[in-house]
């Protein structure tokens, strides 16, 4: 048995814990930080539901242990909304009635995130490529890709306004 | 399900990080990127004393051509090889084969150096250093060697890789003009392992021959296999579908795969077969048009 003790920055905030080296990030977020934005949905690295950001790149928490993430930032669902205010993900999500039961969106949405950020303007095709590993047992997924097209076109419209 | 115990150091150096493996023996294993490590830990296929995380040595994930290689450091991660525009124009059947490797998440994690290491028949790189011809630098206590990859896949889910030894770097020979590649994989849906793969990297003639062909197969033996045969026939030969098809059939001799969940030895057969014409077809077509 071996214990660290890790610093991670999560969604701004600096975090300082002991934990077993074999705690899987996910569970070092949902019970130990009771951070439950994040869900497990398979045993296998196959759904995407505990999807995060670690240094802006999406990975799947469940096949992270949370040592391998001292020192790192990471980012999760509940970090989204800034100041009160919907990212236009959560945006998209809502007006295009882009989740069912939403088990599947917070992984979706952190997804998405990476996506639109390295790719402002996808194509259908390249957002359902971009989002291959999420699995969603509800929408079909016509919906989700509408609602990343929505938050596409509102980050769009956010940038020409700021130039 | 929550993996078994270990211990997880994180060394700064690679000689670090190999008297690290020798300290601790047997059962002490490198963590590169995780997606083939962990997920068998959390089955309790692995369960390794020691895990000596490499993803913190500086320096070990470089992309670059010199000395007549393409050489890759063995912590590179999928998603880089898939994001460089030069890579995917000099070196199409590598990028074919990384997006055919799981989905976005894995390959931000994903390296091209745990691939091999791995030594599992079902990983896609296996089939495509094949039919690159690549070779494997290996450091270990004593200094560095070179493995040919023909030399490096030596049992399921075994390599030439000895314990305390670590895979540094892995050779592509920069292809001559004329050439190309091509990766085609079935798969049951995205993020799955093949049902079967074929990895094909040619060059022509100036007269439109072919000079060289290498042909990888992935998840129809118990090793990744190389179609050498198939390769032969394509030798000094002209394209053609009768020649592509006769080459199939070879491909196909050369596999021996097993009736499991992803399909039955049949149907693996009979894909290896189309799959190894198109896959030379769309080959030939990338050499002609990079001249
Ligand atoms: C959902 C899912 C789907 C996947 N689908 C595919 C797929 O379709 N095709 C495919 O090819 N792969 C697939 N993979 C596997 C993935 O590509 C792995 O990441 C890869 O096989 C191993 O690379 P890694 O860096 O993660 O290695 P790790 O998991 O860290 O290591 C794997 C093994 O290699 C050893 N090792 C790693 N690096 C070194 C080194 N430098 N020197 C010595 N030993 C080393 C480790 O000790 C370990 O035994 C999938 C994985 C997941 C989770
Ligand atoms: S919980 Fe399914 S991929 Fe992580
Ligand atoms: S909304 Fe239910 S799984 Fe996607």
């Amino acid at each position: 048995m071996s214990k660290h003790s890790i610093t991670i920055e999560i969604n701004g905030e600096s975090f300082t814990r002991e934990v077993d080296s074999r705690k899987l990030l996910i569970h070092f977020l949902r019970d130990d930080l009771a951070l439950t934005g994040t869900h497990i949905g398979c045993d296998t690295s196959s759904c995407g539901a505990c999807t995060i950001l670690l240094n802006g790149k999406s990975i799947k928490a469940c096949t992270f242990f949370a040592v391998q993430a001292n020192n790192q930032k990471i980012e999760t669902i509940e970090g989204v909304e800034q100041g009160g205010q919907l990212h236009p993900l959560q945006e998209g999500f809502h007006q295009e009635h882009g989740l069912q039961c939403g088990f599947c969106t917070p992984g979706m949405i952190m997804r998405g995130k990476e996506l639109l950020e390295k790719n402002p303007n996808p194509t259908e095709e390249e957002i359902r490529w971009g989002i291959s590993g999420n699995l969603c047992r509800c929408t079909g997924y016509s919906n989700i890709i509408k609602s990343i097209q929505y938050a596409a076109n509102k980050l769009n419209e956010k940038q020409e306004e700021a130039a | 399900m929550i993996p078994p115990t270990f211990d997880y150091l994180v060394p700064a150096t690679l000689p670090e990080a190999i008297a690290l493996l020798h300290e601790h023996g047997d059962e002490a294993k490198v963590l590169a990127g995780g997606h083939s490590l962990i997920p068998a830990m959390r089955l309790r296929f692995a369960e390794p004393s020691h895990l000596i995380d490499i993803s913190h040595i500086p320096g070990l994930d470089y992309i670059r051509e010199e000395g007549g290689f393409l050489k890759i450091g063995t912590m590179a991660r999928e998603v880089v090889l898939e994001d460089l525009p030069w890579i995917s124009e000099r070196y199409p059947l590598l990028v074919d084969t990384t997006k055919m490797i799981a989905d976005p998440q894995v390959r931000n994690l994903a390296t091209v150096g745990g691939n091999l290491a791995h030594g599992d028949p079902a990983n896609d790189h296996p089939a495509t250093m094949l039919a690159y011809r690549a070779e494997i630098e290996i450091i270990g206590a004593s200094g560095a060697r070179t493995v040919p990859i023909d030399e490096f896949f030596t049992d399921f889910f075994t390599t030439a890789l000895e314990h305390g030894e670590i895979l540094s770097e892995i050779r592509i020979p920069i292809p001559p003009v004329l050439s190309g590649g091509c990766y085609l994989k079935v798969e049951r849906k995205v993020g799955d392992y093949a049902a079967a793969a074929v990895a094909v990297q040619l060059s022509l003639a100036a007269d439109g021959s072919i000079e060289q062909a290498g042909i990888g197969l992935t998840n129809v033996a118990a090793l990744p296999t190389r179609a050498v045969n198939a390769e032969k026939a394509l030798r000094g030969q002209q394209p053609s579908d009768a020649l592509f098809a006769h080459v199939g059939e070879l491909a196909a001799d050369a596999s021996s795969p097993a009736d499991d969940l992803r399909g039955s030895a049949e149907y693996k057969l009979t894909l290896i077969r189309e799959l190894t014409q198109r896959a030379l077809r769309r080959s030939v077509e990338r050499a002609q048009g990079r001249s």
